[in-house]
C-alpha cells in the first residue's frame, strides 16, 4: 500500500476519534446548560464536570492533530482549503477559543457565571456546524479557482440543501453520541437520577440522527453522483452502521448494558464515517486535489508515518493511564476521589 | 488592494503570535518552577514549597487554556492566512509541525492527570513524577516549533528544481543552521521569564502593608527561590544571546547589521545603543562601545563584520528593529543585574534584601521580562523581512488573496481583548478570594502560626 493511502487512513481514524471525543464534549456542554435552564443542573452537572475536567484539552489535540496531519501529507489542501475557508474556519477558531478558555475560567476560576455556561453550551453546537462546512466543500462545486485566486461561493453554499443537511446531521449526531456516553457514564457511577435524565436524552436524539443521516444521503446523491455510487458499492458498511444503531437503540430501550450501547453507537458512526471517507476516493477536494497528486514528497510522507508510529507508542500508554485514572476508576467516577 | 491584504495578513499573524507567545512562554517555563517547588516541598518536608507548587499550578491552568486556544488559532492561521506558504513549505516542515502536536498531546494528557491527582497517591513523590512529562512535553513543543521558525530563516534540507522543492530531507530541514542557537535562546528565555514573573508576584505581595507572619514567611521563601532560579537562567540566557549573535554574524549578517545600524563592512566595528538616524542614515545621540560589535559577532575585537550595504536595498530588513534589539538586550542585562543584586544583599547580614526599592525593582522586572520576549521576537521576525522563507519566498507572495482578511483581523482583535481581560480578572479573583494563609491552615492545620523556618 502506498504511503499516501496509509497516511490518509490514519488521519481519517484520527478525525473519527475527534468526532467521538468532541461529540461527547460538545454535547455535554449543551446538556449542562440545558439542565441549568430546566433547573435539573444539580442532577447531572457534577457527573459531567468530573468527566470533562481532566480531558477537555486532549479533545482539542485530536483536532489540531488532524489538520496538521492533512496539511503535512497533502500540502495542496493548505492552498485550496486555506484560501477558501478563511472566514468559516476563523469563526470556528473563535468559537473554539471561547469554549476552551471559558471552560477553564468557569471550572478552575473562582466564580460561576451564567454567561460562561451559556457560551459553553451554545458554542458546543455551533462548532460542529461550522467545522462540517469543510466536509461539504470537499464534495466540490463550492470552491472556484480563477487566475490563481481561490474563492468560496457563499451563495451556492448557503442555498445548498446538502450543506444544511450536513450541518443538521452534525448537530444531532453530537447530541446523540454525547447522551449515549453520559448514559453509560451515569450507570457506571451508579447515579440513578442522572441516568434517568440522560437516557431520555439519548432515546430522544436517536430519531433525528437517523433521519438526518438519510436526508444527507439523498442530497449527496443529487450533488455528487460519483461519491453516492461509490458509497452504494460499500452497501455492507452502511448496513452494518444501521445494524449497530438498532442494537444501540434496543439496549438503551431495555435499559441495560449501557457500555455495549455506547460501543454500538461508536461502531455505527465508524462504519458510516468510513463508508463516506472511502467513497470519496480518489479525491480529497473534488475536483482539484486527488490523493495521488496532492501527496507530499515520499521522504516526508515516510518520515511522517515513522513519527506517527513513534508518537502513538508514546501516546497510547498515556491515554490508557488517563482513562484508568478518570474514566474507568469506579471510585473516581462515583465522586469518592 | 493587494498591498492591503498582505499588510493585514502580517498584522493578523503578528497579533496572534504576539498574544500567543505570552501564554506559550508560561506554558514552557511555569511547569519547571512548579516541579522544582514541589520537589523541594517533598525533600525539605516544608509545606510552604508544596503550597507554592499547588497555587502556581492552579493559576497555570487558566493560562494553559488561553495558550491552547491561541495555539490552535495560530496553527490554523498558518494555512488560512498564508496558503501559498504552507503549500510550498508544508513539503519540508510538516515533520516538526507534526511532532510539535505530539509533544503538545503528551503534555495535555499529563497536565490533566497532574492537576487531578494531588491527593490520590500514597507517596507524594509519585505525584511529582507526573510533572516531568509536562516539562518535557512543553519543552519539546518549543523545540519543534522553533525548528520550523529556524527553517524560515535558514532554509535547508531540499533542492530547488523548476521552482518547486525537490529531494526533500525532513531531518536536515529540521536541523537547519539556525535551529540550535534559536532553541537555546527560546528555552532559556522562557525559563528566565517565568522565574522572574513569579518572583515579581512574591515581591508584590511582600510590599503589601498588612501581611500575616505566616504569609510573609511564605512569600519570602518564594522570592528567594524564584530569584535564585532567575539568576541562573539570566546568566544562561546571556550566553544564549551571545551564541545567537555569533550565528547571525555568520549566517544572516543582514539581520545583525540592521539591528546595529552597521552599514559599511569594517574591522573593529562599534556596538551602538539607542540613538536615532539623521538624514544621511548616520546614528546620532547614540551610546557607542568601540569594537564591541566585532567581539559580539566573532569573539575578536578586531574581526570584520559584514555591513548592511552588502545586501541589495530591496532585500534589507527595516532599520527600526535596532530599538527592538536594544530593548531586549538592556532588559536581559537588567534581569541579570537585579537578581544578582538581591542575592548579594541577602548574603550580607546588615543589609535588608526586602528593601522597598529593591522589591519594586523586582515587581517591575516581571512585566519587563515578557516585554523583552516580545521585543526579541519582533526583532527576529522583522529582521528577515522581506522574506517568509529567506532567499526563496517573500511575504507578499505567500499571503492570502481573500478580501475578508481585514474583517478577520478585527474579529480576532476582539477575541484577544476579551480573552486577555478575562484571564487577568479570573486570575486575580482566584488568588484574592483564596489567600495563602487560609489555605495553609486548611491544608496543614499542624503548621505553627508564624513559623519562620
Amino acid at each position: 500500500m502506498s504511503y499516501e493511502i496509509v497516511g490518509l487512513a490514519v488521519l481519517w481514524i484520527f478525525l473519527y476519534g475527534y468526532l467521538i471525543v468532541a461529540s461527547v464534549d460538545f454535547g455535554a456542554g449543551f446538556f449542562a446548560y440545558y439542565a441549568k435552564v430546566t433547573k435539573k443542573d444539580h442532577i447531572i452537572n457534577q457527573l459531567i464536570s468530573r468527566y470533562l475536567s481532566p480531558v477537555w484539552e486532549v479533545t482539542n489535540v485530536f483536532f489540531v492533530f488532524f489538520f496538521v496531519g492533512v496539511v503535512g501529507f497533502f500540502p495542496d489542501t493548505a492552498y485550496y482549503y486555506g484560501s477558501a475557508l478563511l472566514v468559516p474556519a476563523s469563526i470556528a477558531i473563535i468559537l473554539l477559543a471561547i469554549r476552551g478558555s471559558f471552560y477553564a475560567f468557569e471550572n478552575y476560576g473562582s466564580k460561576k457565571s451564567n454567561v460562561y455556561m451559556f457560551l459553553y453550551g451554545a458554542t458546543g453546537l455551533l462548532i460542529p456546524a461550522s467545522l462540517s462546512v469543510a466536509l461539504t466543500l470537499s464534495e466540490g462545486g463550492f470552491i472556484v479557482e480563477e487566475n490563481g485566486v481561490v474563492s468560496l461561493q457563499y451563495m451556492e453554499l448557503f442555498t445548498s440543501p446538502l450543506a444544511w443537511s450536513i450541518v443538521g446531521l452534525a448537530i444531532v449526531s453530537v447530541l446523540f453520541i454525547s447522551s449515549t456516553f453520559l448514559t453509560f457514564y451515569a450507570s457506571y457511577a451508579n447515579d440513578k437520577p442522572a441516568l434517568k435524565l440522560v437516557r431520555n436524552y439519548a432515546l430522544f436524539w436517536s430519531t433525528p440522527t437517523i433521519i438526518a443521516g438519510l436526508t444527507t444521503f439523498i442530497f449527496l446523491s443529487q450533488h455528487n453522483e460519483r461519491h453516492f455510487q461509490n458509497m452504494m458499492d460499500l452497501w455492507w458498511m452502511l448496513g452494518l452502521s444501521v445494524g449497530f444503531f438498532m442494537i444501540a437503540m434496543w439496549l438503551l430501550y431495555q435499559g441495560k448494558r449501557y457500555g455495549l450501547a455506547f460501543i454500538s453507537v461508536m461502531l455505527q458512526f465508524f462504519f458510516a464515517f468510513f463508508a463516506y471517507g472511502i467513497g470519496h476516493y480518489p479525491y480529497i477536494l473534488d475536483p482539484y486535489i486527488t490523493i495521488a497528486d496532492g501527496a507530499t514528497h515520499p521522504s516526508m510522507g515516510i518520515a511522517l508515518i515513522v513519527a506517527f508510529i513513534g508518537g502513538l507508542l508514546l501516546l497510547i500508554p498515556s491515554l490508557i493511564l488517563l482513562m484508568r485514572l478518570f474514566l474507568f476508576d469506579a471510585d473516581y467516577v462515583k465522586g469518592k476521589k | 488592494m493587494e498591498l492591503d491584504t498582505v499588510l493585514m495578513s502580517r498584522l493578523l499573524t503578528a497579533m496572534t503570535l504576539g498574544f500567543h507567545i505570552i501564554f506559550a512562554t508560561l506554558g514552557v517555563g511555569v511547569p519547571l518552577m512548579i516541579s522544582i517547588a514541589e520537589f523541594l516541598g517533598i525533600k525539605k518536608k516544608d509545606p510552604h514549597y508544596t503550597m507554592l507548587a499547588r497555587r502556581w499550578a492552579r493559576g497555570f491552568v487558566i493560562t494553559v487554556a488561553v495558550g491552547v486556544v491561541t495555539g490552535t488559532a495560530i496553527g490554523l492561521q498558518l494555512s488560512l492566512v498564508w496558503p501559498n506558504f504552507m503549500q510550498v513549505a508544508g513539503n519540508v516542515i510538516a515533520l516538526p509541525l507534526f511532532m510539535e502536536v505530539f509533544a503538545f498531546f503528551f503534555e495535555a494528557i499529563f497536565i490533566g492527570i497532574y492537576l487531578y491527582t494531588w491527593d490520590r497517591f500514597k507517596k507524594p513523590i509519585t505525584h511529582w513524577f507526573l510533572s516531568i512529562p509536562i516539562i518535557i512535553g512543553g519543552g519539546m513543543s518549543a523545540v519543534f516549533i522553533t525548528t520550523v521558525n529556524a527553517f524560515m530563516n535558514t532554509p535547508d534540507g531540499f533542492e530547488m528544481e523548476n521552482g518547486v522543492f525537490a529531494a526533500v530531507n525532513p531531518f536536515e530541514a529540521m536541523l537547519n543552521p539556525a535551529a540550535p542557537s534559536k532553541i537555546f535562546h527560546v528555552l532559556s528565555s522562557a525559563y528566565l521569564a517565568c522565574a522572574v514573573l513569579l518572583a515579581a508576584f512574591a515581591a508584590f505581595m511582600l510590599l503589601k502593608k498588612k501581611l500575616s507572619k505566616q504569609a510573609s514567611a511564605y512569600h519570602k521563601k518564594a522570592l528567594k527561590f524564584t530569584l535564585t532560579v532567575t539568576f541562573v537562567f539570566a546568566a544562561i540566557n546571556f550566553l544564549a544571546g551571545d551564541v545567537s549573535a555569533k550565528f547571525l554574524a555568520d549566517e544572516q549578517p543582514e539581520k545583525l547589521a540592521a539591528a546595529e545600524w552597521h552599514f559599511e563592512t569594517e574591522e573593529g566595528a562599534d556596538l551602538i545603543l539607542f540613538g536615532w538616524l539623521n538624514d544621511n542614515n548616520e546614528p546620532v545621540g547614540e551610546i557607542r562601545f568601540p569594537n564591541v560589535l566585532s567581539f559580539l559577532a566573532h569573539g575578536d575585537f578586531n574581526s570584520e563584520v559584514t555591513g548592511l550595504e552588502e545586501t541589495p536595498e530591496d532585500l534589507r530588513p527595516p532599520l527600526w528593529i535596532h530599538y527592538m534589539f536594544d530593548l531586549m538586550v538592556v532588559i536581559g542585562g537588567f534581569l541579570l543585574g537585579i537578581s544578582l543584586l538581591y542575592l548579594i544583599v541577602s548574603k550580607v547580614k546588615k543589609w535588608n534584601e526586602h528593601n522597598k526599592w529593591l522589591l519594586w525593582g523586582i515587581v517591575l522586572s516581571g512585566p519587563l521580562a515578557f516585554l523583552a520576549i516580545e521585543f526579541g521576537w519582533i526583532y527576529a521576525e522583522e529582521g528577515r523581512q522581506p522574506w517568509i522563507i529567506r532567499g526563496y519566498m517573500t511575504v507578499s507572495e505567500a499571503a492570502t488573496s481573500s478580501p475578508y482578511i481585514g474583517l478577520m483581523f478585527l474579529l480576532f482583535l476582539g477575541l484577544y481583548i476579551v480573552l486577555g481581560t478575562l484571564c487577568v480578572v479570573v486570575l486575580r479573583k482566584l488568588f484574592r478570594n483564596n489567600p495563602v494563609e487560609e489555605e495553609l491552615e486548611k491544608q496543614y492545620p499542624t503548621i505553627e502560626k508564624g513559623d519562620e523556618s
